[in-house]
């Protein structure tokens, strides 16, 4: 027999079972989750730190093992075997109970704080809450609330499913710098900065910053509440300038990203709930509905909920402007004609723009909906509205409703909660203000796309699969036509995952694409 | 008019969605194997648990009554072509004003004794891939005979359930009649990588009946024995034809069609897999049993068959695999042998996953082809430069505009070209800036 014949292999190489290793890393980070069982039971654990520090470093330190031996003991390469068959990443029983202890966390945190042991009236905090305690006096001099908890759980999730992430996709530079950036972004500006700046200024009452610094309107939806306006114009020069960026973000910023990049600059760059969904959701990304009639669902609700998140905000703005000229320049007649001044300059921009793109020209009638309805609802705001009701709701109790029903329930409850059920975009396809209105910017003016290579798609169906926006990836693919969708967050696993090379995401207007269709490119 | 298309794969179904949109003719597909069409190319990932069966479907189930394609699951057992009649193994009749044929192919096997056996199949259809999945229960070790594309899917596809594989490949190294000498040598690296056996220069000599009618081990050329509970036959396929074998209709190894796909007889147009071409264009082969020729075929003989004359035009060849986790990518003349008249210019990563190949002609420097291991480059780009038979060194200059890898990846281009200055003494530059601009210029005929 020749050299290269004498296989090193007869063992089984193989092995079916979890290796030695693998076990070791889980075990510690089954270890910290009992800690933190054991803390919420309200049992007494060793302060100062030392409980809350070994917990998180046995978690870090297990999954870091369990993913380092997971993924580097072969090949650099996609990793999807078996995804299908295990019960919590196909929809099936583990999936469930994974789902309902999520779903059950964020209902106890959202509604029960007590449950997990935030003490009521100034009351010392036990439990899971006093767990967190230590840091938060180390941070910012105060003890934790039960958002501080979440917002180190919430981090550590990322930082940890991060490096999971990293490891799986090690060969595939796009993914290792996409997960670098939304795991930073997390950790700085949503947890670290924020929270230190608490320190900085505890005066709660005149906080001009939000809790995540890189959320901006709708979906920092309280950005134009009046207390946060009124802080950022009291904040002096930082609050003044927190208060200028925030405008130009919304309106100047954000848009020319969006134009350079696609919205991936921020649901899949900066965004913590992308963060949260790209790192700790990226096990469930196949669960999402890839049919048609989901398409039209998401349409319809993502757009509903811009709306409603744009009309909440103009009754909020509305219901603390005065009659007359008041501290903020504007007077409800004003700001009225504003609004409908800025849409019906919009809608003309566009109506000239139209003739070059056809994008636009195609879109024409939803977007002149969308303006027509926006500047309708404007008017009649104005006209029938009292001193204290907006169109005879409380301009409050619109707000109160939007925090419950969209803020909390959709974006944390059901946004996370479901993952294990309707994949990790649940919220991101389809509740987000935000992803929407980046999505309208991205399908009506964004050089992001996504381009196909020739002819050579098999029409497999790894893009589609894989696609966490329930993008049909592979329609677009195998006629050979660029891929550009709103909902599209730029992720890049159909480009990684697919086994012929044939996505790519550019930013580029340039039509690259021929059509696969034989007969049209027929030379 | 009632178009009747038999064969539900790439190359009828592509078929009927084109007539569908040319005409308003009625279109009925009869297909035994699925209900629906799915992507015979996924099989592999459905056992792999990447996706489900639903998966790998392209098209939803509803598709196809929107579109008015009837769709009809029955097994042809005979043709006449008098009548213009299928009958069905169920007994139906179905009458055609015009057929067309798409039946693909089969698993070779070659009258190796024991190919009979239980636990001894190919893999093609649906059902042999729910034969597979029944016998990888508790499975020990399985032999992959045949070292072609779909051998080394199922090698893949039993690393991945962790059975252990042995992969009898006649040859002297992976694919080494497809692959140049370097290529094969890194995809069979690779192989060796994953824990499969490879058993090079090895041949199957018999399969061994364990009393019941069961494979339990295989012998090879070199007399070894191997202890097995499934053997995979991957030996390649062929078309298949085998009811059509001695009917009106010509066939040699496949159903002989004229470039616009028609047989001999009229009405009768056959496409995809099946097929094989009286006269290939220069360059091809008779039978290509290839996902994009199928695709290909479907929409001229659409065309055809709606009376709009096309003939059958390919273009540049190209194809793709992929070899575990290593991408492979073929654009124009690559062959396993490198002719007198070709010269070949061959880098390789130092890791050994990834190689970029350019072939030209040796005297006029035209390029001729690109072989990709690892690497993704851009079909249209590459084809241009071989259709406008650019030179190797503008090529080679501009040779960032072909990159399809994702963004940021590490590019290697800098470095072929190094590697072509090294060897001919040369002071090339490659020109940076790869951007989408750039390439839609270039394709646009805006450069050079
Ligand atoms: C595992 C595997 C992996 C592959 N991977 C690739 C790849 O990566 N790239 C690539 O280019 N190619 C690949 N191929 C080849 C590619 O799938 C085929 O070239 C292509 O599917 C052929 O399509 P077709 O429409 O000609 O025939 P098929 O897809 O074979 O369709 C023919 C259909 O006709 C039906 N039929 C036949 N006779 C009858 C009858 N008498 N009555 C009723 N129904 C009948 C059959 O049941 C079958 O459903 C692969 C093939 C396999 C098996
Ligand atoms: S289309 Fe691709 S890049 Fe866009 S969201 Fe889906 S998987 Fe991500
Ligand atoms: S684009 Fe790639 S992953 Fe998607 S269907 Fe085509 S070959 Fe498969």
């Amino acid at each position: 027999m020749k050299l290269s014949n004498i296989s090193f292999s007869l063992a089984n190489p193989h092995p079916r079972q979890l290796d030695g290793i693998q076990k070791l890393g889980l075990g510690l980070a089954a270890l910290s989750l009992l800690l933190l069982i054991v803390a919420l039971l309200g049992i007494s654990l060793p302060s100062g730190g030392l409980t809350l520090a070994v917990a998180m470093g046995l978690l870090l330190a297990g999954m870091l093992i369990y993913a380092r031996r997971t993924y580097l003991k072969g090949p650099a390469g996609i990793k999807n075997n078996g995804v299908w068959f295990s019960t919590l990443t196909n929809g099936g029983l583990w999936g469930w109970v994974f789902g309902i202890f999520i779903t059950g966390f964020y209902v106890l945190l959202y509604f029960f704080p007590a449950t997990l042991g935030l003490g009521a009236d100034g009351a010392p905090n036990t439990g899971l809450v006093a767990l967190f305690g230590p840091l938060s006096r180390l941070l910012k001099g105060q003890p934790a609330s039960q958002w501080f908890m979440y917002g180190v759980l919430y981090t550590v999730a990322i930082l940890v499913m991060g490096a999971k992430f990293a490891y799986k996709y090690r060969h595939n530079r796009y993914q290792l710098i996409r997960t670098g950036s939304v795991v930073f972004f997390q950790t700085a500006f949503a947890f670290l900065i924020p929270e230190l700046m608490e320190g900085l200024n505890s005066n709660l009452a005149a906080r001009w910053f939000d809790k995540d610094m890189k959320n901006m309107w709708p979906l920092d939806y309280d950005f134009f509440d009046k207390w946060h306006i009124d802080n950022m114009l009291n904040g002096g020069s930082i609050g003044l300038f927190m208060f200028v960026l925030g405008l130009l973000m919304i309106f100047v910023i954000s848009p020319f990203l969006t134009y350079r990049y696609g919205k991936r600059w921020y649901c899949s760059w900066v965004c913590g709930c992308g963060g949260l969904a790209e790192t700790a959701g990226d096990p469930f990304r196949q669960l999402s509905d890839k049919s048609l009639a989901a398409w039209r669902l998401e349409r319809w609700i993502i757009h509903s909920v811009l709306l409603l998140s744009v009309v909440m905000t103009i009754a909020v703005v509305y219901s603390y402007l005065g009659v007359g000229p008041g501290k903020y320049y504007l007077t409800r007649r004003s700001f009225t004609w504003i609004i409908v001044g800025l849409m019906v300059g919009a809608g003309l921009v566009l109506v000239v723009l139209q003739r070059r793109y056809q994008r636009l020209r195609r879109n024409m009638v939803y977007i002149m909906s969308g303006l027509g309805a926006l500047i309708a609802v404007v008017i009649l705001i104005n006209h029938f509205s009292g001193e204290r009701d907006i169109l005879f709701v409380k301009a409050a109790s619109l707000r109160s409703f939007y925090g419950f029903y969209i803020g909390a329930i959709f974006s944390g409850v059901i946004g996370v909660g479901f993952y294990p059920l309707f994949g990790s975009r649940v919220w991101c396809r389809f509740g987000c203000p935000m992803a929407a209105l980046l999505g309208i910017q991205q399908r009506l003016f964004s050089r992001f796309r996504i381009t196909t290579n020739g002819g050579q798609c098999i029409s497999c169906g790894n893009c589609s699969t894989y696609c966490e926006m329930g993008i049909d990836v592979r329609w677009y693919a195998q006629r050979g036509q660029d891929v550009i969708r709103a909902s599209c967050v730029g992720c890049g696993i159909c480009s990684a995952v697919c086994p012929r090379g044939v996505l790519r995401l550019e930013n580029s207007s340039v039509e690259i694409a021929e059509p696969t269709s034989f007969i049209d490119f027929q030379r | 008019m009632h178009i009747v298309i038999l064969g539900n794969g790439v190359a009828g179904i592509t078929a009927a969605r084109f007539i569908r949109k040319q005409s308003s003719h009625r279109i009925t597909v009869i297909s035994a194997e699925t209900e629906h069409f799915f992507s015979r190319t996924a099989l592999m990932y459905v056992y792999m648990g990447h996706m489900r069966y639903e998966d790998i479907k392209p098209y939803e189930d509803w598709f196809w009554k929107k579109n008015r394609i009837d769709l009809q699951r029955a097994y042809v057992e005979r043709i006449d072509f008098e009548t213009k009649a299928l009958f069905t193994k169920e007994g139906h009749n179905i009458r055609y004003d015009k057929l067309l044929l798409a039946t693909g192919s089969a698993t070779n096997k070659f009258g190796w004794p024991g190919q009979q056996l239980a636990g001894v199949r190919g893999l093609y259809s649906y059902p042999d891939l729910e034969y597979m999945e029944q016998h990888s229960q508790g499975l020990q070790r399985a032999v992959i005979v045949g070292g072609g594309l779909i051998g080394i899917e199922m090698a893949e596809m039993f690393c991945s359930r962790r059975i252990p594989v042995t992969f009898l490949v006649r040859e002297q190294s992976y694919w080494d009649m497809v692959l140049p000498p370097e290529e094969s040598a890194m995809a069979s690296r690779h192989i060796r990588e994953h824990g499969v056996d490879l058993r090079l220069a090895t041949e199957l000599k018999e399969i061994v009946d364990d009393g019941t009618g069961r494979a339990c081990a295989v012998t090879t050329s070199h007399g070894e024995r191997i202890e097995c509970g499934y053997v995979g036959l991957t030996a390649g396929v062929h078309p298949n034809i085998g009811f059509l074998k001695n009917t009106a209709l010509e066939t040699d190894r496949g159903i002989l069609v004229d470039s616009f796909l028609q047989t001999n007889i009229p009405d009768v147009y056959a496409a995809g897999d099946c097929v094989q071409l009286r006269e290939p264009p220069p360059g091809r082969r008779a039978v290509e049993a290839v996902w994009y020729v199928a695709r290909m075929m479907g929409e001229t003989v659409a065309c055809n068959i709606c009376g709009r004359q096309l003939a059958y035009d390919p273009g540049i060849w190209f194809n793709s695999a992929k070899f575990f986790d290593i991408e492979y990518q073929v654009y124009g003349d690559v062959r396993a042998q490198l002719p007198e008249h070709q010269a070949s210019l061959y880098w390789e990563h130092p890791e050994g996953r990834k190689s970029i190949r350019l072939v030209y002609d040796k005297s006029k420097g035209h390029i001729l082809g690109f072989n990709l291991m690892g690497v993704r480059y851009r079909q249209e780009v590459c084809e241009k430069w071989i259709r406008e038979q650019a030179h190797i060194e503008a090529v080679l200059q501009n040779l960032d505009l072909a990159n399809f890898d994702p963004e940021f990846n590490e590019t290697c281009e800098a470095e072929v070209v190094a590697l072509y200055n090294r060897q001919t003494g040369q002071g090339l530059q490659l020109m940076q800036g790869r951007s989408p601009e750039a390439v839609g210029r270039f394709l646009k005929g805006l450069v050079f």
